[in-house]
């Protein structure tokens, strides 16, 4: 075998040799690993996978995107609370949530099983779309509707916190999804 | 004289102005030295007050103490983000990229008034950086979002900076260059190719992050309506996520040098290491779009491409590193007879010597906390549970706290005694000091992300959100009291060994005893000497002779280096199982996503 090269000095002659057993071990076991990561992501979880992150992206207005979930807090709306309305929607439709500094509005109530294409976007800065406590997380953009298909599958009281920076009153700016059960 | 001048010609008609180090034998350009040392000094002292706002922020998050009011904790932690992963980190490299070009390849520093001029613009812009962002201007965290506006001053100041640092890259090169030109080096040694490896990637990454902050700088001076998020975020993260590769690559060529010099370690196959090397180049910039997987805009095949099968191509790199690396110490101490058993090497190991413990421990965070964190998050569809929670800079602090900044300390308490030509004020400090940051890290991190798993976000003064009209309980948990108040001690400890690495460099610069042959402690000769028959020149260390200890030999099957075969399959296990778990947790979430 050539003499090896300290690494602080240039090596001389020819520096290119074959690979020992250990380093052909190796490079076979972590090869085989990056093609399981690559198909894990590519071809067994959208397979098998009741959660992916296959966001519809459109542009919008921020001036239409307020109008829009204006509408729709007006046709569904069933009370307020905290100042806040609050929106019943039916199975299967569009919801409009709306973020800017430091709210997001209206506050959902959806049923548990049921279907629903959120549609989300921001009236001024960045925020970020954060459903607890299941830890779920997406990233809104003013003039951009992030858009997922979201099925509750769990009752309760969800809360929606902004986890992108978005100006001094960041940590006030809380959200609340409530799912009921069908024949509530 | 003679002899200098045929390896030196570039200093035919200039004696005087270069020394030969009394320790490495290296030649060392005085203009050179000076700019290693200013650039050096300026890093450190950045680090001095990145940590000092460190300490302030997680005194904050700790919620016993909750230190700071909400818009001082705003502002701190973009300043802090900016003085640490930008300012200390470059101007570090930017010594260790001079010192790569000119006296690890016994080359002079081409122009050194270039020099001087990129110094200025990069401190000149990160102290307006640091101005509006501390008076309150520019309190826009780090990665300064538009339409969140700071002053126009800002984004000006980050502009000059990454020009300046641009400056710099080429400098490196037209070195490196005009070296091998005038036939003084011909192939690079492996520190100067990691670092060229660096500059490669840096040039591609500033030049992505001038073309994000140039037209926000337009808009904030009023000569442009609006700007894209989408594509400055875009823009951006092709800077901010590719720094950190210039870190990676520096930093391993960093491990590579700390190795050799404290162990006499040579890598096992060059080939091997120098290709790892040319993956970062091709396919590290993927790390971008890590960013960006849960936003709006992008398709969902790009973004499953990009971090599923470009990627991992970098990550094959990385993982190639992880093993050469401890395999050529392994290597090297079975060598030197300590041979017995799988891990007998790792016995005899030097543990007391700040390079050796700094290359072990920023290894170990690096590879277990940071890196495999890191795969994890890039994972498209595992990121939509982790993205801007705490795990994000718990994995950030792992890589480049952790690992890169423990390993530039490493590196600093060789290259300031040698440069500085000085004694160290504290060695002691220095020995046990590692072990204190690496500590401290460890704790910091496994609070920050657990309080991330569990859903507490990043960049948020409290997460009990007093005020909030639909406030909510959700964090007022023990286990996240119990997470933040880890991150808080974690950052007390490791603020502690900062500052002991810091009053100990600082304290040497100024104040070490002046000396042609610093002690650096035990550094192995083979790391200079030109061939095995040739006589090493070192100087330093304790003369001990290499091969004076009893042999102990192991049968070991035809492998080099067996110990660490194990090792790394137990590291490989480890990431495996988090990697599953990692989607077990994805699956448990009680909501249907498509």
């Amino acid at each position: 075998m050539e003499e090896r090269t300290s690494t602080w000095l240039a090596p001389r002659g020819i520096w290119w040799h074959r690979f020992g057993r250990d380093e052909k071990m190796w490079l076979a076991v972590i090869i085989v690993w990056a093609v399981a990561m690559f198909v894990m992501i590519m071809f067994i979880w959208p397979a098998i996978g009741q959660q992916q992150a296959d966001i519809q992206s459109y542009r919008v207005d921020p001036v239409e995107f307020s109008t829009l979930t204006a509408q729709f807090t007006e046709k569904y709306k069933v009370g307020e609370e905290n100042g806040f309305p609050v929106v019943a929607p039916p199975p299967g439709s569009d919801v409009y949530l709306q973020a800017s500094r430091f709210q997001w509005t209206p506050i959902l109530k959806l049923q548990k099983g049921e279907t629903y294409r959120f549609l989300i976007s921001s009236l001024d800065v960045e925020h970020g779309f954060s459903l607890q406590p299941d830890n779920v997380n997406f990233q809104i953009l003013p003039g951009y509707i992030t858009g997922l298909k979201m099925t509750p599958h769990e009752t309760g009281e969800f809360t929606v916190v902004c986890n992108e920076f978005c100006g001094l009153g960041h940590h006030v700016m809380v959200g609340r999804i409530i799912v009921t059960d069908d024949d509530n | 004289m003679a002899a200098i001048a045929q390896e030196f010609p570039g200093y035919r008609m200039k004696i005087a102005i270069w020394r030969r180090c009394g320790v490495t034998g290296l030649v060392i350009d005085r203009s050179a030295e000076r700019l290693i040392m200013v650039n050096a000094v300026t890093a450190v002292l950045f680090l001095a007050f990145g940590g000092t706002m460190a300490l302030t922020i997680a005194l904050t998050r700790w919620r016993a103490v909750h230190l700071l009011p909400a818009d001082w904790f705003y502002r701190l932690v973009g300043a802090h983000g900016l003085t640490m992963l930008i300012f200390w980190i470059l101007f570090f490299e930017v010594a260790a990229l001079i010192f790569g070009s000119t006296v690890m390849i016994n080359a002079p520093m081409v122009a050194p008034t270039l020099a001087w001029v990129y110094y200025s613009m990069m401190l000149g812009g990160a102290l307006l950086v640091e101005t509006t962002a501390l008076s309150g201007h520019a309190t826009v965290m780090m990665t300064a979002y538009p339409p969140l506006k700071a002053t126009s001053w800002f984004y000006l100041g980050l502009l000059i900076f990454a020009v300046g640092a641009l400056l710099a890259l080429f400098h490196f090169i037209i070195n490196v260059t005009v070296a091998r030109v005038r036939g003084q080096v011909q192939t690079l040694p492996l520190l100067t190719f990691a670092l060229l490896a660096a500059a490669i990637i840096g040039i591609w990454t500033l030049a992505s992050g001038a073309a994000a902050i140039f037209p926000a700088w337009l808009w904030a001076i009023g000569a442009k309506s609006s700007v894209d998020p989408g594509v400055y975020r875009l823009l951006f993260w092709g800077f901010g996520h590719g720094a950190q590769q210039i870190n990676l690559a520096a930093m391993i060529g960093i491990w590579y040098a700390l190795a050799t010099l404290t162990t006499g370690a040579k890598p096992l196959n060059e080939g091997l290491s120098r290709f790892a090397f040319l993956l970062y180049i091709v396919f590290i910039n993927m790390g971008s779009i890590h960013h960006i997987l849960v936003d709006p805009g992008l398709g969902g095949w790009l973004r499953g491409v990009n971090t599923s099968y470009f990627v991992y191509a970098a990550v094959l790199g990385s993982m190639i590193h992880a093993f050469t690396i401890p395999a050529s110490v392994e290597v090297a101490l079975r060598e030197k007879g300590y041979g017995r058993g799988l891990f007998g090497w790792l016995k005899r190991a030097p543990w007391g010597e700040p390079g050796f413990s700094v290359l072990v421990l920023s290894f170990w965070l690096f590879g277990v906390m940071g890196g495999i964190s890191g795969v994890i998050m890039g994972s498209v569809q595992v990121n939509m549970i982790q993205h801007n929670t705490l795990i994000s800079p718990a994995h950030f602090h792992m890589t480049v706290v952790a690992g890169t900044t423990l390993a530039f300390m490493g590196f600093t308490y060789y290259l300031v005694p040698l440069i500085f030509q000085r004694e160290h004020i504290l060695p002691r400090w220095a020995r046990i000091q590692p072990y204190i940051f690496a500590l401290g890290m460890t704790i910091f991190g496994l609070g920050m992300g657990f309080a991330g798993h569990q859903g507490v976000p990043r960049r948020d003064w409290d997460p009990t959100f007093p005020g909030a009209p639909l406030a909510t309980d959700i964090f007022k948990t023990t286990t996240v009291n119990i997470s933040l108040a880890c991150l808080g001690i974690g950052a007390i400890i490791a603020v502690i060994g900062g500052t002991m690495f810091v009053i100990n460099t600082a304290g040497t610069v100024f104040f070490g005893k002046r000396s042609a042959q610093p002690n650096i402690g035990k550094i192995s000769p083979l790391a200079f000497a030109t061939s095995a028959t040739t006589v090493p020149i070192v100087a330093g260390g304790t003369g001990e002779g290499e091969r004076e200890h009893t042999k102990h030999t192991m049968q070991t099957g035809g492998f080099e280096a067996p110990g660490t075969l194990v090792l790394a399959f137990a590291w490989l296990l480890l990431f495996v199982i988090l990697y599953a778990y990692s989607w077990f947790e994805l699956s448990s979430v009680s909501w249907s996503i498509k």
